[in-house]
């Protein structure tokens, strides 16, 4: 969105609030003008305006098919992120967007898929994945891997039994602390790579997760046969403006708000073992 | 589960990718099939490492135990996957507990049979090296991944 009232906040209703974890709500939102929105990409981000607390950049988390409203999944870590998971059906706030390259879906046609989530991270990656399984035709097989730090902190955890029972899907979960009597697979998302049966040159990877998660994830992928071509991750910075013009997010020439959010990993690759880039 | 003779598991095992000949000759006289029910230990912390397992199917929860708690699972092992390497380094003795989850069957190696025959043939010793060193390093990898608690509050 580069339009001249890009700045300008789109009044938007909020129609439900959702507790997915303990800090962690999905908000379905009514824009007041749901044009913009309308052909929103999956992995694009909004800048939502908690009126007289702050400006946030939140990832779209709904399904891109469905009209007339918006999802956000917030996690409630600070002062706005707080405001905004504690409002209530009803109230409003504001939404700027969509804005950011979003995930490759139409370089992923014809190709297996896989996803790699960890912790929030679902939360823009859903998007892309409603969108393969509403045009299952155009993709070969899906696997999602999904990491959170423990069983409780799992997101869409219905969806996610919903998804393990569509057609050439595989998802597999696993977490960091399974504490006593937990029975599924405990271990780092990287620990899941080892039950996978990949078709290097037939693969494209879309991965999103914290910074750190993404460096063992890429250099994971990498050992294991996928170019740098075929690895798009999702990227985290302070995005401001959203359109590129004020500098917040900058990474080494990029910005994050504009480039991105989702790069191709060979275009960042030489610079997210650098620090303070 | 289709009957293979123990030279055609060891030889298709990912683990054992590209080790000659005669070096899988060796292994085979120091394997052999093994079945485990759901619950049953494959190891148990603080008892001698005089084994490790090539795991076939299913699936193995990695385990410390803690006083008052019982055990909590650290990490999960599944097909083609290594279940120890204590049996390499001296004095040879399990670190965490490993219990099947569901059935689990392996190929079990005979560590004392291992470590005579690396003695006598340092270029078997050497190639299983090559391949239980990246496997520490990858563990230890995770581990201290899992440490960082990436996915905390303010941890990103």
């Amino acid at each position: 969105m580069t339009a001249p009232d890009s700045f300008l906040p789109i009044p938007a209703l909020i129609r439900s609030v959702t507790r997915e974890t303990q800090d962690t709500f999905t908000l379905e939102v009514c824009p007041e003008r749901q044009s913009a929105f309308d052909a929103f990409e999956p992995g694009q981000f909004s800048m939502i305006y908690v009126f007289g607390v702050a400006e946030l950049p939140i990832s779209i988390s709904g399904d891109p098919a469905k009209q007339n409203s918006l999802t956000y999944t917030v996690r409630g870590v600070g002062k706005a992120t707080n405001a905004l998971v504690n409002s209530g059906r009803n109230d409003w706030i504001g939404v700027r967007g969509p804005f950011g390259r979003g995930w490759p879906m139409k370089e992923a046609e014809g190709k297996d898929v896989l996803v790699v989530a960890g912790g929030i991270g679902l939360a823009p990656l859903r998007p892309a994945i409603y969108h393969m399984l509403a045009h299952r035709e155009l993709y070969g097989r899906i696997t999602v891997l999904y990491g959170a730090r423990s069983p409780r902190d799992l997101l869409f955890r219905k969806e996610l039994q919903r998804w393990r029972k569509a057609p050439r899907i595989q998802v597999l979960t696993t977490v960091d602390y399974g504490g006593v009597s937990y029975r599924g697979h405990v271990g780092v998302v990287t620990t899941l790579f080892r039950r996978l049966r990949l078709d290097p040159a037939m693969t494209i990877a879309l991965a999103c997760g914290p910074e750190i998660m993404l460096r063992y994830v890429t250099m994971d992928l990498e050992s294991r046969g996928l170019t740098q071509d075929d690895i798009y991750i999702s990227m985290e910075r302070n995005m401001k403006c959203g359109t590129g013009l004020c500098g917040h997010c900058q990474f080494a020439s990029a910005f994050v708000c504009k480039d991105g959010p989702v790069f191709p990993f060979r275009s960042v690759a030489k610079w997210i073992h650098k620090y303070e880039v | 589960m289709k009957t293979e003779t123990l030279e055609a598991v060891l030889k298709t095992h990912p683990f054992l990718g590209g080790l000659a000949e005669h070096h899988l000759h060796s292994l085979v006289s120091c394997a052999k099939n093994v079945r485990f029910e759901d619950g049953d230990y494959l190891s148990r912390e603080g008892e001698q490492a005089d084994v490790f397992y090539l795991i076939r199917e299913g699936e193995v929860a990695v385990e410390i135990r803690l006083p008052e708690k019982g055990g909590i699972r650290v990490d999960t092992l599944g097909a083609d996957d290594i279940l120890g390497w204590s049996w390499i380094i001296a004095p040879y003795v399990w670190h965490y507990d490993t219990r099947a989850v569901g059935v689990v069957r392996a190929l079990v190696l005979d560590a004392k049979c291992l470590r005579n025959k690396s003695e006598a043939d340092h270029d078997l010793g050497y190639e299983l090296l090559k391949r239980f060193a990246p496997l520490i390093e990858q563990r230890l990898s995770s581990t201290r991944m899992q440490l960082l608690d990436v996915y905390g509050r303010g941890a990103s």
